[in-house]
């Protein structure tokens, strides 16, 4: 077993070898510009882009022609959703969003309101879910899009997008979906869900950084939108630069083995794993709290705090293994996971969550060795914690008068 | 986040870790921070009729940084008299273990919970003095 142990799979995930394979050619031989329409090396760059929007297309449910390449998610969610909006925007300037998005989403609708739209941001149920009656009642005359994400990158929770996509159908709104952190771990059908557009990544699902793709319909509804990026009227003029064919290869490659993985086995064994944690963790350790819907949860997916024991002082106890907190002092800013606490989750428990992640490459033993090390470090941090002393004297944390800083 | 090699020996070695009776009367205890806040210090100084720090003893709730600016002001008062204990500033603190910028608040209060020991002390000895004899 080789150290540190890597469980942190909603950050990135490593490249899939065979991924790796598929894309050297392409970097070296096969270097032509897919848009050369006169040459051989023209032609097999081409091909092998085609390829891989087939394949991405695929995974989702598309048509391959509603695949525009993007250089990753971030840009997707932006041009989805700035390029919608700009577009759409004399039908109406109202948005409609969740708190628990990722930031390329918030960010976005943000950028949006400096051009006069209005951002209607809905709060989790407790579970971490939105709900499509809550999508129901934030729709206004004015609504042209509403933003939600298919399972949230901190605590892996699975919102009901097919019945969210119907009320927004219903209502004539457009529909986008960052996807990033269910590919291949979700099955995904763009037209049974009524999605409109949809982001998507290559380094979530063991492909390569700086690669992702938006899905935009073209069918009906077809959804317009307008690019960010301009210039040689690459991806039918919705985002021009030269294709980065060996990526876009990588994308294709993982997406083609994303899709193999929601039905060889693999989401069950990842699960089998994520679940083992767990068990092991809470039979070791008391005053445990998952965070998040239990049941509609990635397989991958494990947020819980270990109350009394600060997230960041855990991290540095457990070197060996990768994984991540939504403790305030793992971030600049000095607050707690923005999402743990929109779903209401208390601040004390935010500042002892920790986040894992299980991935296609992780093992048994790895499994059986971070739970043996997070077990140790928690027990000696709450030995060390005043809070775990006064719990155990009996003491309610709540009644005494603590002094903010 | 880089921390110093010796932010990381503190943490890894905290000096003083343990509690001492808070009921006793040579026993002043301060308890600052918030859970909310992601920071919570005990801090136990056991101090002799002389004025003089005999032991002290820390819990910390929070990060690295919190835990080794607690266990370096154990060890910093420890065997010293109370005046210099009082004069102890959290930049000591922050200088010694090199803390990053985000992390002076840590330094400033571990520098609260001696200024809370020592007050908790006093109050104690006040009210042992005001009380009436036997």
């Amino acid at each position: 077993m080789k150290l540190p142990i890597y469980l942190d799979t909603h950050a990135t995930t490593p490249l899939d070898p065979r991924v790796l394979d598929e894309m050297l050619p392409y970097l070296t031989q096969h270097f032509g510009n897919a848009a050369s329409r006169n040459h051989s090396f023209g032609w097999t760059a081409n091909e092998a882009v085609e390829r891989a929007r087939e394949q991405v297309a695929a995974l989702i449910g598309a048509d391959p022609k509603e695949i525009i390449f993007t250089s990753g998610a971030t840009e997707s969610d932006n041009l989805g959703i700035i390029g919608a909006a700009r577009f759409n925007a004399k039908k109406g300037k109202h948005i409609i969003t969740s708190k628990l998005e990722h930031k390329a989403v918030l960010d976005s609708c943000h950028a949006l309101e400096s051009e006069g739209f209005e951002i209607t941001f809905l709060d989790s149920d407790p579970d971490g879910l939105v709900k499509p009656e809550q999508v129901e009642a934030a729709i206004r005359p004015d609504t042209v899009l509403c933003a939600i994400m298919m399972a949230n990158n901190e605590i892996g929770t699975i919102n009901p997008i097919a019945e969210i996509g119907a009320v927004c159908r219903r209502h004539n709104v457009i529909f986008h979906v960052d996807a990033v952190q269910a590919l291949g771990r979700v099955a995904i059908d763009v037209a049974a869900m009524n999605v409109d557009l949809m982001a998507i990544s290559a380094h979530k699902m063991y492909g390569p950084k700086g690669i992702g793709a938006l899905y935009v319909r073209r069918g009906r509804p077809r959804i317009r939108i307008e690019p960010l990026i301009h210039g040689g009227g690459h991806e039918r003029g919705l985002r021009s630069g030269t294709l980065p064919v060996h990526q876009i290869v990588g994308l294709g490659a993982a997406a083609k083995y994303a899709l193999e993985a929601l039905t060889n086995g693999e989401n069950d064994r990842i699960k089998a794993l994520r679940d083992r944690l767990w068990e092991g963790l809470s039979k070791n350790l008391d005053h445990l709290y998952i965070n998040g819907s239990w049941e509609h949860r990635l397989p991958n997916n494990l947020n819980c705090s270990f109350a009394y024991v600060e997230g960041e002082a855990l991290m540095m106890g457990i070197k060996a293994i990768a994984c991540s907190s939504g403790s305030a002092c793992t971030s600049a800013s000095l607050e707690p996971s923005y999402v743990l606490r929109a779903l209401g989750v208390d601040v004390e428990l935010a500042h002892t969550s920790m986040r894992f992640g299980v991935g296609r490459f992780n093992t048994e033993e790895e499994i059986d060795f971070a739970i043996e090390l997070i077990t140790e470090k928690v027990r000696w941090l709450r030995q060390m914690s005043p809070l775990y002393e006064l719990v155990q004297e009996g003491v309610d944390l709540k009644s005494i008068q603590w002094a903010a800083h | 986040m880089a921390y110093s090699d010796k932010l990381i020996e503190h943490y890894e070695n905290p000096r003083n870790m343990g509690s001492l009776d808070k009921n006793a009367e040579d026993v002043g205890t301060g308890l600052v921070g918030a859970p909310a806040c992601g920071d919570v210090m005990k801090l136990q100084l056991k101090i002799n009729d002389d004025g003089i720090i005999e032991d002290a003893k820390f819990k910390t709730f929070g990060c690295g940084s919190a835990i080794a600016s607690s266990s370096l002001v154990t060890e910093m008062v420890k065997g010293k008299s109370i005046d210099f204990a009082e004069g102890i500033k959290n930049t000591m603190i922050a200088e010694e273990l090199a803390l990053p910028p985000v992390k002076i608040h840590c330094s400033v209060l571990a520098e609260d919970a001696i200024k809370a020991a020592i007050a908790d002390y006093r109050k104690k000895q006040a009210d042992r003095a005001a009380a009436p004899s036997e």
